[in-house]
């Protein structure tokens, strides 16, 4: 694509953002001459280019809207199904756009016949109907009279064309068109020359030059005249005051800034060391000049946050009229300015919330009259500084929240207890409609209401270490606040140190410190080898820092956890808390985040390096890095450790299929096992806790009742003392176990080996070279609610989704079904990937896939790539289950096609994975 | 990729290098590649990273990644005692520091000297090596830094 066509590319796509804006407005006063004159000229503009560059396609179009907005500048009335046809016209040219663009140059095939005979119809129509009403317009001013009267003579006939015939303006075009070509040949440097200054002078001067009427020039430059003398005025002042830079010498400039930034503040430090140093005032005047330059600089890569809020004015009237409600859109504080970046990022969510207010917010007309406020709904937005964020609110005059039903559907999809509920604010309640799907919408529209939305939303705004907030009247409206930080250049980070180096961890994501020692309240505790912390009744799995980053020493490690002064940074990676364990904790510091070199890029668990005050480089932990590895720790860190230490093919066998298992055991002598991150809490409770009613036995754990379910009836509870239990939870529910004792927890593979005819046992492995018994968890989940798997399904019976699970080991089989069933899937199960071939083949419908990787003759990549070529099937999400979770394989499942690659026992993983892909998938539906 | 383009720095018939030398191996580098020689100091080290690359420093503002030569082309660690130099040299526009025993001095060698990688040379060296000039009394090794920095970024990192 050569350099012309991409300027020509970039200008237009702006032009045709202001278009947008314009029309929008030019529809509210159709008397306006100054905005149709701009609307013109942009469309105009776009035509002659087109010409210029050999782009017939776009040409025609632009030059049928262009005749079409001719006829409403010589004062054709406008009506709102022709501003509603130039904008499917705009729409139409934006599409053959972003294809030239992608197509480097080559101007999509395709027809416009359909858009184009309807404008054509309709400048046709535009003054016969205007012709007896509106004569106003046309004698405003003498001197054009005579002008429009021929002009409307030569281009308006009041019959339908007879066949064979030819409309004017489809001669006309014929027309321009040969006399181009006739002339490019001969004098191709005076068309560009002439193409320049038609671009710079009004835009009348050139095309309309060409045809042959000479009324028409004479009034052309009368109205070039006209537009002269108070355009270049305006048009010449802003021209001149700005130059178009390349995004990258901008980032450029600001890297060296940051360079320069941190130098100044190297020097100070060393400053600071000599007192009456001679540097002293030299330096003071060159630190500020640094700070002048570095906000000069910050502020070319600010942008008003009216750019993000091009689009909006035309999807709120496009809203208005679907949904048949009268809206005014307010804009305030267009032109705070924002981090060009950061202004990328809050650009949908944005318009998903003007969406959103615009249809669930605002009443009907209907309504509105009912509740005694105006017809026409109102929307503000609004933006201003505060602080070193910028505020931007969302504010509705319509009838605010509906508490009320907001608590009903958290009761329906099992988000909280009525109990709970009744203790909350009003406030606390709204803020629900954060929670991932959750809609206030009755019924589904086509606007909104699919049940995504608000938490896509609150996600993509946290992303940019914004927050979201809200406050809303009943019957009085909703504003919505969101705070975002100026810029992403700059991170605010804790600096830590672990094994002897330092790391700087983004402060976005550290929720607390904790300072543990033994013989405090906080204390390291272990389960086997496993350390963990009890924070506030909750237990936050930890690891070591040293030992996420594969930092030798594990001696120094172990020391470490026992030292008195340990420090745990408690981590939240979206719903993931976890906490690290580092050596020393220094300050907070502001840095520059500078990307990795190439050659370390693929190190996930860091985000980029920066040069510190002191001029020492450090790494940036990233958090998500940690959370993955956190939540792997079995398999990833441990293949890891082995694959070090021993031979490589061995050590990939043994992380194949090694599990977390918890060894326990119930009424019988022989060990019983579960899978860990089955286990929500292990608790004990004192025998005289647990109470019994109504024919079964209950404890009273976090407010609200909690059933008991024994493993087996030879087992009885203690007498005294404490009982030990697993606490299984799940949406807000739990279930205790009742066990003998907990044993231990065991890092082996899991390999039934005899199956089992006794409901909830679903076989015998053998684990640390004992014969264990495996706990089926779902014959234990219904004895605590019978409805434990069925009352989801019925709830949320429309969100119901069917959901194939691909798996060779009846084991997960049994497990993961029922775990999958209780999310709310219709769950089929294959036992073979050949055997899911079948079943889609036959024409079986799914909404996602779920298959294991490690399978006997066609294994998950295979299995996922067969998928892939299918066009049926392309576009359904496919996620990858296995024990095996390193960087290579997760790569290798990307290329096969795999939506997301989960480890096998990380469930809460499994269903946070589901929820991302469907709800992907519905934005995209959306 | 053709290594041989890089060689341009022909004047006449002759070709400068500037001489290193990695665990008592004479090598050369093309003179325009080496940016600058500089002695690693404060070097952070980054886990999880492959086992060539010593970590990350700053030079003059600029975050640098050295390699550890003697690690990448299997050579025995240096000495405790010894901290080495660095060459600096440019690579798809980032900066990279090659950490090598001592520099030796700029030599203007005629192109004619130059022979292939002898056909025996271990493999892991003719993978990095440019060919080899005969000088006086030792052989010296050309460093072809396309090949050496552009290898690692493919290798499959540790799983």
């Amino acid at each position: 694509m050569d350099d012309l066509l991409r300027e020509f590319l970039t200008e237009t796509n702006e032009s045709l953002d202001v278009v947008d804006v314009e029309l929008v407005k030019f529809e509210q006063e159709p008397n306006n001459a100054k905005i149709l004159d701009n609307i013109f000229r942009l469309v105009h503009t776009i035509k002659g280019t087109c010409g210029f560059l050999g782009l017939p396609r776009l040409e025609a179009l632009a030059h049928a809207a262009e005749t079409l907005m001719g006829k409403f500048r010589d004062g054709a009335p406008v009506r709102e199904n022709s501003v509603s046809l130039i904008l499917t016209s705009i729409d139409r040219i934006k599409e053959i756009l972003a294809d030239l663009e992608n197509a480097e140059g080559v101007e999509p095939e395709g027809s416009d016949e359909d858009l184009i005979s309807q404008l054509d119809a309709m400048s046709l129509s535009a003054f016969s109907e205007e012709a007896g009403s509106d004569t106003e317009a046309s004698e405003e001013t003498a001197d054009d009279v005579a002008a429009s009267e021929a002009d409307e003579a030569e281009q308006t006939i009041e019959r339908p064309l007879r066949v064979g015939e030819v409309p004017l303006d489809d001669l006309e075009r014929a027309f321009q068109e040969t006399a181009v070509e006739v002339e490019m040949p001969v004098d191709a440097e005076a068309d560009v020359a002439e193409e320049q200054v038609a671009e710079e002078k009004p835009p009348e001067a050139k095309t309309e030059a060409a045809p042959a009427s000479k009324k028409e020039d004479a009034k052309d430059a009368k109205a070039a005249k006209k537009d002269a003398a108070d355009k270049p005025k305006q048009g010449a002042s802003v021209s001149n005051q700005s130059i178009r830079v390349n995004v990258e010498t901008l980032e450029h400039l600001m890297t060296m800034v940051s360079e320069l930034v941190l130098t100044r503040n190297q020097l100070l430090e060393i400053v600071r060391r000599h007192e009456d140093s001679e540097f002293k005032v030299p330096l003071q005047r060159l630190s500020n000049v640094t700070a002048e330059l570095q906000e000069g600089v910050m502020q070319t890569r600010m942008q008003p946050i009216g750019n993000a809020w091009q689009k909006l004015p035309r999807v709120v009237r496009d809203l208005a009229q679907d949904l048949d409600k009268t809206i005014d859109l307010e804009m305030l504080g267009a032109d705070t300015e924002l981090d060009r970046q950061v202004l990328e990022m809050i650009k949908d969510p944005l318009t998903h919330m003007v969406r959103n207010s615009a249809d669930h917010g605002l009443e009907t007309t209907e309504g509105r009259r009912a509740a005694g406020k105006p017809d026409k709904g109102k929307i503000t937005l609004a933006a201003y500084h505060e602080g070193g964020h910028i505020i931007i609110e969302v504010k509705d005059d319509g009838k605010g929240l509906p508490v009320d039903m907001i608590k009903k559907k958290v009761i329906d999809n099992g988000l909280s207890t009525e109990a709970e509920l009744e203790k909350m604010t009003d406030a606390q309640i709204h803020k629900f409609i954060f929670a991932a799907g959750f809609s206030t919408a009755a019924a589904v529209t086509n606007v909104s209401g699919r049940g995504v939305g608000m938490d896509v939303v609150r996600n993509n705004i946290e992303l940019i270490g914004g927050s979201v907030d809200l406050k809303s009247a009943e019957g009085k409206g909703t504003t919505f606040i969101i705070k975002i930080p100026l810029t992403l250049a700059i991170v605010s980070t804790l600096i830590v140190e672990a094994g002897g180096d330092r790391f700087a961890i983004p402060q976005l994501s550290v929720v607390e410190l904790v300072r543990v020692q033994n013989n405090s309240e906080h204390r390291i505790e272990r389960i086997k080898d496993t350390p963990v912390l009890r924070l506030r009744n909750k237990l936050l799995p930890l690891m070591h820092m040293s030992k996420i980053l594969g930092q030798e020493n594990p001696k120094e490690v172990t020391e470490a956890f026992d030292e008195d002064n340990g420090f745990i940074v408690v981590m939240q990676v979206g719903s993931q808390n976890f906490g690290v364990v580092v050596d020393a904790v220094f300050h907070t510091e502001e840095i520059v985040v500078k990307p990795m070199s190439t050659m370390l890029r693929n190190l996930t668990m860091f985000s980029g390096n920066t040069i510190l005050g002191d001029g020492s480089v450090i790494m940036i932990i990233d958090p998500n890095g940690v959370a993955s590895a956190m939540a792997s720790q079995a398999g990833g860190v441990l293949s890891e450790e082995e694959e070090e230490s021993g031979s490589e093919t061995e050590a990939a066998m043994n992380s194949h299929a090694t599990t977390s298992m918890l060894l326990f055991s119930a009424g019988s002598a022989e060990p019983k096992a579960v899978p860990l991150s089955l286990v929500t809490r292990l608790e004990e409770f004192e025998i005289d806790k647990i109470e019994r009613s109504n024919g079964r036995d209950l404890v009273q754990y976090r407010g609200s009742l909690m059933p008991l379910v024994y493993v087996n009836d030879t087992l009885s509870l203690r007498t005294e003392g404490t009982q030990p239990m697993l606490v299984f939870s799940d949406a807000g529910r739990s279930m205790g176990l009742v066990v003998d004792q907990i044993l231990d927890i065991v890092e082996d593979r899991l390999n039934i080996e005899v199956g089992s005819d006794v409901p909830g046992i679903l076989g015998s492995a053998v684990i640390k070279d004992k014969a264990t018994e495996i706990i089926d968890l779902g014959h234990f989940l219904p004895q605590a609610f019978e409805d434990w798997f069925i009352r989801k399904e019925l709830s949320e019976h429309a969100l119901t989704r069917s959901l194939l699970f691909v798996d060779d080991s009846s084991f997960f089989r049994n497990m993961l079904t029922p775990v999958l069933k209780a999310a709310g899937f219709d769950v089929t199960v294959c036992s073979s990937a050949s055997q899911a071939f079948e079943l889609l083949e036959n024409g079986e419908k799914f909404q996602v896939i779920v298959s294991d990787i490690e399978m006997p003759e066609i294994n998950g990549f295979e299995f996922c790539e067969g998928i892939r070529r299918d066009q049926r099937f392309r576009s359904t999400p496919v996620i990858a289950l296995s024990s095996l979770v390193t960087p290579a394989s997760i790569e290798r499942g990307r290329q096969a096609g795999f939506d997301d690659y989960v480890a096998k026992f990380d469930r809460p993983g499994l269903i946070a994975s589901l929820k991302d892909v469907l709800s992907g998938e519905m934005e995209a539906a959306a | 990729m053709n290594s041989n383009d890089n060689f341009a720095p022909t004047v006449g018939d002759t070709t400068q290098y500037v001489t290193v030398i990695i665990g008592e191996q004479l090598f050369g580098l093309p003179i325009e590649q080496v940016h600058d020689v500089f002695v690693p100091d404060n070097v952070t080290s980054v886990p999880l990273a492959p086992i060539e690359v010593a970590g990350v420093l700053n030079l003059r503002g600029r975050i640098v990644t050295a390699i550890n030569m003697r690690n990448r082309l299997h050579l025995e660690p240096m000495p405790d005692d010894q901290t080495g130099m660095a060459v600096g040299i440019e690579y798809k526009s980032e900066s990279y520091g090659l950490v090598i025993d001592t520099v030796g001095e700029v030599l203007t060698l005629a192109n004619d000297s130059k022979e292939p990688n002898p056909a025996n040379l271990d493999q892991r060296w003719s993978q990095v090596s440019g060919g080899v000039h005969r000088l006086d009394g030792q052989l010296m090794v050309i460093l072809d830094v396309n090949r050496l920095l552009g290898s690692m970024m493919r290798e499959p990192m540790a799983a």
